[in-house]
């Protein structure tokens, strides 16, 4: 996805805005209850799950709709670890990220290498299985689920301001890593192939493999999220992983803007506060709004949300093309 | 033995709906080269509008027939309003407006018939028959009637008509079939139409088997999927053997693999997709895709 020609926020005035953000996002569960704050966290649980997906969808071009059930893993290995080993969460949350990304490769390495859609079937096929899966093994806390032990906050924090402050520090760092990467020779790699295969792999990039890691650093994301979100939860259970979330997420990685840093933000925020405010008309009413949204996006704006303030930018400037700043493309 | 035989004949009539809407998919798939992650949920909602135009007092065979029209006219409609304007686009957006499509098709039915089950009466009720140990259920009977029916229709419309003839060759190369004069876009919007049909023949035909519910496509559609990838996607008859193994196969691993047992049956669907995708991509029917540099 290419940047709105003629419009880039200047270094600085991004750096000075994104610490604006993060401070503003630092001190709201100290002003706000804590109903309010599980919605942020959730919000930001969200956004790291959309920040990786967008690194395989977004930069790579895979389209994954799977990637609730790659967060379900996450969230499993947390819980687990946490209900039958006594672990403090944070030590699970790097046991949740390789799980999930092993899980990822399980997926990755028969259908990457192939062109086409068979990585978005498998994921579907993954995220339809994962509820009978999860519900089959009582170890896993079958239907019930699994309780796990509240979380004890350091510095005096309450419970749910300790872990939106997990949530908040993976989020960006996040964010950080996914931006580097991006521009890093992977990132570069990886676009290359999503543009033009043949091109790509004529220079020697080899596809197959850098498609893979990305899919693979992308179910690390979604690991690490799955984790937090136990967290915040305290329980895990089957049925807060249909394949709607799965396809949830898809759809607040394109809303957002795909291939943009900001996309996955706007779209974690789409995605949570959606079915808050429509299920107070109707309950049903949320997925006819995702659908309506999802598919006028890709009609109309295919850039997704984060294009909308640079394309508005781009319709005010009256100078000519050619006198507009060239967009950096990454 | 007895219990084996009637696994897999049971296994052959749910293997024969996964058929029915794998041929959907295969279809859509052959006519206009776009895999149609909503073609379950636009199945469920025709078997809905059946359903309540049997409930307004329309005599049931004519509802169906009244169903599975609307279900055509749909198809094409959706076909013209959202996939149409993505000619150029990549897979991302039109997989996309498929997603979409299946929140919106899912959320209307949970809206407009709400999330309970409804009752769907068989197509030809009465007693079932014995075959010796085995027996045989009017049902499945229908089933196998009017897949059969189906398939050698579509045989006869891929392979012995111009309309088909010029059908396959616009899924298969679009640019330069609209050179050649086909009108590309008219056969496209047939292809989205009939596909649609075929949906709502493999829904009414579930329906009385799994009670008509928003959610009763959800599972069937991923042994769709599964029968679709191992009779290989651009196969119709693949796409019925497929149906009809996936069938049995998970029927005889649920009965007698004691892990998978009646509840993780799903996994064996995407077991075959995995197996398949790793030895023969292209499925057992299906050509290896070509493509020149």
């Amino acid at each position: 996805m290419r940047p709105v020609a003629g419009f880039r926020i200047p270094g600085a005035a991004q750096a000075a805005l994104a610490a604006a953000a993060l401070v503003l996002l630092a001190l709201a569960p100290l002003q706000l209850n804590s109903y309010r704050t599980g919605q942020l966290t959730s919000t930001l649980v969200f956004a790291t799950v959309l920040i990786g997906l967008n690194l395989a969808t977004g930069f790579a071009g895979i389209i994954s709709l799977g990637h609730g059930a790659l967060f379900a893993m996450g969230a499993y290995t947390t819980a687990v670890l946490a209900h039958h080993y006594g672990w403090p969460y944070l030590a699970t949350l790097p046991v949740a990220v390789l799980s999930t990304m092993a899980l990822g490769l399980v997926l990755g390495v028969p259908t990457l290498r192939l062109r086409g859609l068979y990585l978005a079937l498998v994921t579907v096929g993954v995220a339809i299985c994962a509820v009978p899966f999860f519900k089959r093994f009582e170890w896993l806390g079958a239907s019930q689920g699994l309780p796990t032990p509240p979380v004890q906050a350091p510095f005096g924090l309450q419970a749910e301001q300790w872990v939106y402050y997990v949530a908040l520090f993976f989020a960006a760092a996040g964010l950080v890593l996914a931006r580097n990467l991006v521009r890093s020779g992977v990132g570069r790699a990886v676009r290359a192939a999503s543009v033009n295969e043949l091109a790509a792999s004529t220079y020697g990039v080899n596809i197959a493999w850098y498609r893979l890691l990305v899919f693979v650093i992308s179910a690390g994301y979604a690991g690490l999220a799955g984790g937090i979100q136990t967290m915040h939860v305290g329980f895990v259970s089957p049925d807060s992983f249909p394949l709607a979330l799965s396809l949830t997420f898809f759809i607040g990685v394109v809303v957002g803007g795909l291939g943009s840093v900001v996309g996955p933000l706007l779209g974690a925020v789409f995605i949570q506060y959606v079915p808050v405010w429509s299920g107070e008309i109707d309950p049903s009413l949320s997925g006819i709004v995702y659908g309506v949204v999802l598919i006028v996006v890709l009609l109309a704006a295919p850039e997704g949300a984060a294009s909308i303030g640079p394309r508005l930018v781009a319709a005010f400037d009256k100078r000519p093309l050619a006198e507009r700043a060239e967009p950096r493309t990454s | 033995m007895s219990l084996f035989l009637q696994q897999v004949v049971g296994g052959l009539t749910i293997g024969a709906v996964y058929a029915f809407l794998a041929l959907a998919l295969v279809f859509c798939f052959r006519s206009t080269g776009v895999v149609n992650f909503a073609q379950g949920e636009m199945a469920v909602f025709s078997t809905y509008l059946a359903w309540q135009m049997h409930a307004w007092g329309v005599p049931f065979f004519l509802a169906i027939a009244g169903s599975l029209g609307l279900s055509l006219a749909i198809g094409a409609a959706v076909y013209w309003a959202t996939i149409r304007p993505l000619a150029n686009a990549s897979h991302l957006a039109v997989v996309g407006v498929t997603v979409g499509l299946f929140f919106c098709f899912n959320s209307l039915a949970q809206l407009v018939w709400g999330g309970l089950g409804k009752d769907f009466p068989q197509i030809l009720p009465g007693p079932s028959w014995r075959l010796g140990p085995v027996v045989i259920g009017r049902d499945t009977a229908s089933i196998f009637l009017l897949l059969g029916l189906t398939l050698v229709a579509l045989y006869v419309f891929f392979e012995h008509t111009r309309l088909g003839l010029g059908s396959r060759a616009a899924a298969a190369a679009p640019v330069q079939s609209r050179q050649a004069g086909l009108p590309v876009q008219r056969l496209f919007l047939l292809g989205w139409g009939v596909a649609a049909l075929i949906g709502a023949l493999a829904g009414v035909t579930v329906a009385p088997e799994l009670g008509l519910s928003p959610d009763m496509m959800l599972l069937t559609v991923i042994y769709a999927f599964a029968a679709a990838t191992l009779g290989g996607f651009n196969s119709l008859v693949g796409a019925v053997v497929g149906g009809l193994v996936v069938g049995v196969g998970e029927n005889l691993a649920g009965t007698y693999i004691p892990a998978i047992g009646g509840d993780l049956k799903v996994s064996v669907a995407l077991f075959v997709i995995l197996l398949v995708l790793l030895v023969r991509p292209s499925g057992l029917f299906g050509r290896p895709e070509a493509v020149r540099l």
